[in-house]
């Protein structure tokens, strides 16, 4: 029978201390921003601490799990997700002109983001469960693995969702070895395609990136978001408007500035100094989280980690990307730092498995 | 397709695999320096080279200036009496550019407080007339329980706002409507016009501008600097602090030559009359009253008027909306003779003793045409003094003649005749005094001789404002001075609240031998006594008065047929023409009047001019018997 300090003791030996400090260290600023944000709520930062607290104790169970248990799991949730998406497709609630929620008895899920778990994991499990030399078969039933929840997802249509998922399935089969020549033939497809691929989006779709291209062509609409988080951002200049003092967010023009452009009141605080600690702590976790995934014993932690690390830079590049305005406008928050408690509590989710997939014994190949 | 990696002899294949993760992870991970590298050029570009404009940006999101439209200027007579002033009232007004459907917000405000289909109505006008301004007036004169309804349903009223509003207030109603004219509200036009002087941003908030009058001519002046409230807003557009307040300068404030209580006793005087009157003191040009008849109420105006009252003036047969003391030309009759006289004595063509013998008309040398005098028998002999006393038309035939119309025209023009006076009042019109030259200008045909003629009792092609008539008759009660008249007496300036004079103008002054207007002088007194044309009107006054009667023609009567008033239709008799200043020997006060199928001059205008002097010069009121239109003239035709 295990005492309690030992209990302890091996429940922190699945701890990555580094990464759980630049975690916390993250957490703590965005205490401070969601305070400016929601113009000095004790009560909504409060709720943001609270879920800070609650994903940090999920990321410490999560890396207690073996990983073996994640093998188990992954074609069965895989699976389901599959059915809830052809659920959704069939039966689902329209919200916002898309069909992206499912009514269960009790409650209403978004299936999309069950997939952006299930994927990486049933791409690693498959991975893991070839041979070690991989041939063209393998990786025909690898696309047709990603792209079956990918085109479920984009006919809802969530674009942006899709293209996540997609990346996070990507990510698994580029680390599982996929050969130079195909990563090679596959970006050039994927540039000749881009016209194609513009005929294929919606008129809201197109606008975005349009907007991107001349924000000023709908100051009011389209343009208006980007108009306003450049202001925000250009304004707050090298050392920014200090801590409080952001007029585009604390008098509202700046929208959604507690989610997903919170970046640009950041930046508008605390300037193009604070924007580069905050880049540099994001890449400081980043590197440490593939340099996890890089040691882990197994081939499965390998890949989910490094895809689900990956994913997360996905997470932090568009958010950012977004905001300063070299990308098209999608709802996709920045990790850790916007509000809201179900992303939080996913993205920790991924970090414990990462610490999991590291410390835990070594698979055995079955 | 075969895998790219063969399998080598010397790792196994765990190890080989792990190797191949790595080159992995080494190619994300530079691919994630770039892609960070490339934010946070991003960045560099956003918070370092185009942060002064972002800056800009924000302050312009942030800020914004609330114009502050300033107190517009008072107007009181000589004696201190307002004629116009300001008055704080709420108003409801929509926001056409927030409102979906005005229809539905309007029937939501009507719920809450009365609105009449006339505001409806008025509310579209404004509409369709002004597009410059945000909010634009539904209901005005709100009462403090109906501006405190509105105020606390605005929240399910977006568009609608309840605003305290300055009003321009005539308490004297009618009095001198002309004169002052009114404010009304800004039309497209005049912000054009506004844009046009660089004004524009002085006007921002103002939403009322002087529409004719004093209100027009003074409008600078009248209205003042706007002032600029900077104040921090959010997105929503509610402000949250005042940076900083620019305060706005009152308008100035005007104080006029004009005498209320005399204009009231000239204005219900001419009782159902139409016609206009101008009385000017002679010593400085300053109009101490000014009348047109009938008159309007330019309250009416201020706050837009409605169609019915509109419709009601304009169309009136009465015209009581055009200015007749300067924008209506009229003969001026034989109140030209006194003129006549002087031209005849500075040309030497003829001296005050000459006598004529008047058969009752003249005649050019072997022409059967006969100019008729007034009095079918004539004067027997009559001299200068004579010819103005009794108003003799064949004495002024003659002198016509002999002077010519280019010297007539030349010698007349010296007075103002056919030329703006330049009154500080806009509208006003030149009349016509005719000469060769002129009448080349409009005509084909050559001048004519009995043109002259007729022209010598100011008949013919001569037209003169009361306005001008008055210019002149002051320019002979002083001696030769003609003025430049003026409403406006003094400015006192709102922001030290000291008063200075405006400069009295001078036009020009003409040579007369002070006994050659003694001569016409002595005779237009002796006008005024037994014997004289207005001696009725001018009798018992304690004071000398000079004057002159006339009629002018309104429809031309043929050669053997007799001018019989009762017989002609009211819009066809004559208009009675008067002139006068007094005390004839220091002239305080000189006076024209016309009155529009008035008859003769010295039974329907004198009466009036002797009211006005008596109150100017006596402190007199008059027993109120306003002059009436005659059921049957008791007088005939007398000239």
């Amino acid at each position: 029978m295990l005492t309690n300090k030992h209990f302890w003791r091996k429940f922190a030996t699945h701890i990555d201390y580094p990464l759980l400090f630049m975690l916390f260290m993250l957490l703590l600023l965005s205490l401070f921003v969601q305070y400016s944000a929601s113009n000095e709520s004790v009560n909504h930062v409060l709720m943001h601490a609270g879920f800070g607290l609650l994903a940090l104790l999920l990321m410490a169970l999560v890396a207690n799990i073996p990983t073996q248990y994640w093998v188990t799991l992954a074609v069965p949730l895989y699976v389901t997700g599959i059915l809830l998406l052809l659920g959704v497709a069939m039966a689902g609630d329209v919200v916002n002109g898309s069909r992206r929620w499912l009514h269960l008895v009790f409650f209403r899920i978004q299936p999309s983001e069950i997939l952006k778990l299930a994927m990486p994991l049933m791409l690693a499990w498959f991975f893991h469960t070839r041979h070690a030399t991989l041939t063209l078969r393998d990786y025909s039933i690898a696309a047709l693995l990603l792209l079956t929840p990918t085109l479920l997802v984009a006919h809802q249509p969530d674009l942006g969702t899709a293209l996540l998922i997609a990346a996070s399935g990507f990510y698994v089969i580029v680390l599982a070895g996929l050969p130079w020549r195909i990563l090679a033939g596959l970006s050039l497809l994927a540039t000749a395609s881009l016209p194609l691929l513009w005929h294929v989006l919606h008129d809201y779709q197109k606008n975005r990136i349009l907007t991107l291209l001349d924000p000023s062509r709908d100051p009011l609409g389209a343009g208006y978001h980007i108009i306003q988080s450049s202001i925000a951002l250009g304004s707050g200049g090298l050392l920014g408007k200090g801590w409080l003092h952001g007029t585009q967010s604390h008098l509202d023009f700046l929208p959604e500035h507690t989610t997903d452009f919170v970046f640009a009141v950041f930046g508008e605080e605390f300037g193009l100094l604070g924007n580069f600690l905050l880049l540099s702590l994001y890449l400081g976790i980043i590197l440490r989280g593939l340099r996890l995934s890089a040691r882990a014993p197994d081939l499965f932690g390998r890949l989910l980690s490094g895809s689900i690390v990956l994913s997360f830079f996905t997470y932090v590049f568009v958010n950012m990307g977004m905001v300063s305005g070299i990308l098209p406008v999608v709802g996709v928050p920045l990790p850790l730092i916007s509000y809201g408690g179900s992303a939080m509590l996913i993205v920790m989710l991924g970090f414990g498995l990462i610490m999991g997939l590291d410390t835990h014994q070594k698979l055995n190949k079955s | 397709m075969k895998p790219s990696m063969k399998p080598s002899m010397e790792l196994p294949a765990q190890d080989r695999a792990r190797i191949n993760f790595q080159q992995r992870i080494y190619l994300a991970t530079s691919f994630i320096l770039l892609a960070f590298a490339l934010l946070l050029a991003r960045l560099v570009d956003t918070q370092i080279i185009h942060h002064a404009s972002y800056l800009k940006q924000a302050e312009n999101n942030r800020t914004s200036s609330i114009p502050i439209p300033p107190n517009r200027g008072i107007i009181t007579d000589d004696h201190g009496v307002v004629l116009a002033n300001n008055y704080s009232a709420y108003t409801v007004e929509l926001a056409p550019a927030k409102i979906h459907d005005l229809n539905a917000t309007i029937n939501d405000v009507a719920q809450l407080i009365t609105i009449t289909p006339a505001d409806k109505l008025r509310f579209f006008k404004i509409l369709s007339e002004s597009h410059h301004f945000d909010t634009l007036p539904l209901r005005t004169h709100l009462t403090d329980a109906e501006a405190a309804r509105i105020a606390a349903n605005r929240y399910r009223l977006p568009g609608v706002e309840v605003k305290a509003r300055l009003f321009r207030h005539y308490p004297q109603g009618m009095l001198a409507a002309h004169l002052l004219g009114y404010v009304g509200r800004m039309n497209d036009a005049d912000l054009a016009a506004l844009e046009k002087n660089n004004q524009l941003n002085n006007y921002l908030g103002t939403d009322h501008i002087g529409k004719t009058g004093i209100e027009q001519s003074y409008e600078t002046i009248l209205h003042g600097q706007t002032g600029f409230d900077q104040v921090e807003t959010d997105a929503n557009g509610h402000i949250i602090r005042s940076l900083a307040q620019q305060n706005p300068v009152s308008g100035d404030h005007l104080t006029l030559w004009l005498n209320a209580k005399l204009q009231a006793i000239a204005e219900q005087s001419f009782g159902d009359f139409r016609g206009a009157m101008v009385a000017l003191d002679p010593n400085t040009g300053g109009v101490l009253a000014l009348v047109s008849h009938p008159g309007f109420d330019p309250n009416l105006f201020v706050d837009g008027i409605d169609s019915e009252d509109w419709n009601q003036l304009n169309d009136s047969p009465d015209h009581p909306l055009i200015n007749r003391a300067l924008r209506a030309a009229y003969p001026e009759g034989s109140t030209i003779k006194p003129f006549m006289a002087l031209a005849g004595l500075h040309y030497g063509v003829r001296t005050p003793e000459q006598t004529i013998s008047d058969p009752g008309y003249f005649a050019f040398p072997g022409s059967s045409h006969h100019y008729r005098d007034w009095a079918p028998n004539g004067h027997g002999i009559v001299d200068m003094h004579k010819s103005i006393v009794v108003s003799c038309d064949t004495y002024y035939y003659r002198l016509a003649n002999d002077l010519g119309i280019d010297r007539m025209h030349n010698y007349l023009a010296q007075f103002g005749f056919g030329q703006k006076s330049g009154i500080d009042l806009p509208g006003e019109v030149s009349g016509v005094l005719p000469s060769r030259a002129w009448k080349a200008k409009i005509s084909r045909q050559p001048w004519y001789p009995g043109e002259t003629v007729i022209c010598g009792i100011g008949q013919g092609y001569n037209l003169t404002t009361p306005l001008q008539l008055a210019v002149a008759t002051a320019a002979l009660a002083n001696g030769g001075t003609v003025w430049q008249p003026q409403v406006v007496r003094g400015i006192t300036d709102s922001k030290t609240g000291r008063y200075h004079d405006t400069p009295a103008k001078i036009t020009r002054v003409i040579q007369i031998p002070p006994a050659d207007r003694q001569i016409i002088v002595d005779a237009m007194i002796d006008v005024t006594r037994p014997g004289g044309t207005a001696s009725h009107a001018c009798m018992g006054a304690p004071y000398l008065i000079a004057a002159k009667t006339g009629t002018a023609q309104v429809v031309g009567i043929r050669q053997n047929e007799k001018y019989h008033a009762a017989s002609l239709t009211m819009r066809h008799r004559d208009h009675a023409v008067f002139i006068a200043f007094a005390p004839a020997d220091h002239p305080k006060i000189a006076i024209a009047i016309f009155i529009e199928n008035g008859g003769h001059g010295g039974t329907t205008a004198a009466p009036i001019a002797r009211a006005v002097m008596d109150y100017y010069l006596l402190k007199k009121i008059p027993a109120i018997t306003p002059a009436s239109t005659p059921a049957t003239p008791t007088i005939d035709h007398v000239d």
